[in-house]
């Protein structure tokens, strides 16, 4: 959370000539821009980011770029969750039912058109955008009751709210199918690709396009005026409201924009699977996106990628171990689901007692710290 | 009518061990200024001690102890090791910390004990007896409401009525001026977490024989729930969360008997949004609400 102010206190001794490449490096947020475009920057580097990832999808096997298209659909939600909870200190723990709106709405949206015999490569942008737009809607109901709720209080009306998908799902089960879900057909690609074109690299591209925009929105947004304004909302409401900033319209459009974030990033989960079920979204996954953002530094977008690849990685952590030794049965079972917890858990506890600027932040002070070392040498 | 009636007593069993566990919130909350997401957690995890002993011994009254013991101790052990610890450079950090216990204790319990559902037995009879014909409140009831209510009463006259009470309170209140005044400000939390988790233990111990039984999420609805009955009542008074227990519970008895068990968190929300919004310091708070 200090990151910012402490990376403002000790300034960057400035290098005398700037070379061309040391201006598309991303500075450390509050920094101003050493200059140039920040769309243009971040355009470069989302660009190159998409080249990588691609270049390196080509050479994986099918579970893993299910994986990396996972990472991909999470980045989508941690992005703009780490945007609400860091930047303008609004602890929501509802992300996993605004999830689930995004994946619900995509499914449903999906399934009406399979119903109608309608085919085209449009509706998948077209229900993902519906995903957004619903799930933004949402966020704007539970944003307007956050707006005048503090820390605990909002975190316990959103608990609530995270507690409500099976429910919801329960009572209107003619919609939403209850307990078993609901099943769309399977995403497939262009026949340009060729025949042999393995379909979960299809899948991760999907992922990636999403996560790019979502990042390279948040990037700009995180350096805007928007973004300044839910800092200083985070850190004063007082002095925020004497500069001229509205404080609960700031803080109801953060929660607007994370939303949306979050309604894509569960619209493509639901994608990658074809189904969408209530046991997918409890409230376990609320928690998981919170230690997402946690253990990668709160308020970092570098940050939610580092979290955002853990929440993913971790999740196999269980598999790997009764994989890798030769459990009892019933030992490896009781593993399974209830390690990758454990370490969750854990994780949140260390790093907000040990480090609470998280990963990101403690790299960024060890670069700092070594920037700071250089010229005396 | 005679379903009115079943529904109010119903609702005032149930009620009562909501009220005791806002009032292990509100305790905590007076004491620290913090909600403690674990609280449900901890009281299953102090469940899973009981129920041990129970099954070791076949004494229901062993076990009770064992479990309000293992809360007393659980609460002085996640206060002196980790909450104590929590930097207040970020404001939410303890509410993650407590989240972090939440994952770190189901997961434990999952692992030690296994995820299905574990009978609890009870040692009274949990079917309605007739009183003139009327089926309406069964002997567990009755003894739910009794057991809450004497914890209701001892907790007052230990804030009331005893030194350590009136040290308690008074660190809460002043914490600087308490330890200028030789208070041991740092132990008093700890005693007020141990006390919060011990009446959690007792109100876990309750309710999880009414429920399906023994299970590591057991306790995340009636967490919520609870969390509902202290902000209708107002974080900050005890006796508001006695009354807003008991009041959340006959509302949601009404609303389960006569809508259907799956409305239930549908309710709560629209409860917990109403108080917050239209009296957001609860029924009995003079705290004002934040103006934006």
């Amino acid at each position: 959370m200090t990151a910012t102010r402490t990376d403002v206190s000790t300034p960057d001794p400035q290098p005398t000539r700037p070379s061309p490449l040391r201006r598309l490096l991303p500075g450390p947020p509050g920094t101003p821009a050493t200059g140039g475009s920040t769309l243009l920057r971040h355009l470069v580097l989302a660009v190159l980011a998409g080249t990588v990832v691609v270049l390196v999808t080509n050479q994986l096997e099918p579970y893993q770029n299910l994986q990396v298209a996972r990472v991909c659909a999470f980045l989508c939600v941690t992005a703009g969750y780490t945007v609400l909870v860091g930047l303008n200190g609004q602890l929501s723990l509802g992300h996993g039912a605004l999830m689930a709106t995004g994946a619900y709405t995509v499914a449903l949206t999906q399934q009406a058109f399979d119903e109608r015999a309608v085919q085209g490569r449009w509706i998948l942008p077209l229900s993902l955008l519906l995903a957004v737009a619903v799930t933004a809607v949402v966020g704007l109901v539970i944003g307007l009751a956050a707006a005048r709720l503090r820390g605990p209080y909002l975190a316990g009306v959103t608990l609530a709210v995270a507690t409500l998908v099976p429910a919801i799902t329960t009572i209107f089960t003619d919609v939403f199918n209850g307990e078993q879900g609901l099943r769309f057909p399977t995403e497939t690609p262009p026949a340009f690709l060729g025949a042999y074109f393995q379909p979960e690299r299809w899948l991760a591209w999907i992922a990636l396009v999403a996560a790019l925009l979502t990042m390279l929105l948040m990037a700009n947004l995180v350096r805007s005026r928007f973004g300044r304004s839910l800092r200083a909302v985070r850190d004063d409401e007082v002095a925020a409201r004497l500069s001229g900033i509205h404080v609960a319209g700031s803080q109801v459009l953060a929660f607007v924009v994370s939303a949306a974030c979050a309604g894509l990033g569960g619209g493509v989960y639901a994608v990658l699977t074809a189904t969408v079920a209530p046991g997918k979204f409890a409230l376990d996954l609320s928690l998981f996106l919170l230690m997402a953002i946690v253990i990668g530094g709160l308020g970092s977008l570098v940050g939610a990628v580092w979290g955002a690849i853990l929440l993913v990685a971790l999740q196999d952590l269980p598999s790997l171990i009764t994989e890798t030794f030769t459990l009892p049965s019933d030992l490896a079972q009781r593993l399974e689901g209830n390690l990758a917890l454990a370490v969750f858990g854990l994780i949140l506890i260390v790093v907000m007692l040990v480090a609470p600027v998280g990963l990101q932040g403690a790299a960024r002070s060890l670069a700092a710290r070594l920037r700071r070392r250089a010229p005396s040498r | 009518m005679d379903r009115f009636l079943f529904l109010t007593f119903d609702g005032l069993s149930t009620g009562a061990v909501y009220a005791a566990f806002a009032l292990a919130l509100v305790l905590i909350w007076r004491a620290a200024r913090l909600v403690n997401f674990a609280q449900g957690a901890m009281a299953v995890a102090t469940a899973y001690v009981g129920y041990a002993v129970v099954s070791a011994t076949g004494s229901y009254w062993l076990g009770l102890g064992a479990a309000v013991l293992a809360g007393l101790a659980l609460g002085a052990l996640v206060e002196r090791v980790l909450m104590r610890f929590v930097g207040h450079a970020n404001p939410l950090g303890d509410v993650i910390v407590a989240l972090g216990l939440v994952l770190l204790i189901q997961a434990v319990l999952g692992m030690v004990f296994g995820s299905e559902y574990r009978p609890a037995t009870v040692p009274f009879d949990t079917d309605a007896l007739s009183v003139g014909g009327i089926a309406a409140v069964s002997p567990y009831d009755l003894w739910v409401f009794g057991a809450v209510m004497v914890v209701v009463v001892l907790l007052a006259l230990l804030f009331t009525r005893t030194p350590i009470g009136l040290r308690m309170r008074a660190s809460a209140f002043a914490p600087e001026v308490s330890r200028l005044l030789g208070v041991n400000v740092g132990r008093m939390l700890t005693v007020g977490w141990a006390l919060a988790a011990a009446v959690g233990a007792l109100a876990g111990m309750l309710v999880i024989p009414t429920g399906l039984g023994l299970h590591p999420h057991a306790m995340d609805m009636v967490f919520v729930v609870a969390f509902t009955a202290a902000v209708v009542g107002g974080l900050d008074s005890p006796a508001g969360a006695v009354v807003g227990g008991l009041l959340v519970g006959l509302i949601l008895s009404y609303v389960t008997g006569y809508l259907g068990p799956d409305t239930t968190p549908l309710a709560v929300l629209v409860l917990l949004l109403t108080v917050l919004l239209v009296r957001p310091g609860g029924l009995f708070s003079s705290v004002k609400a934040r103006h934006v």
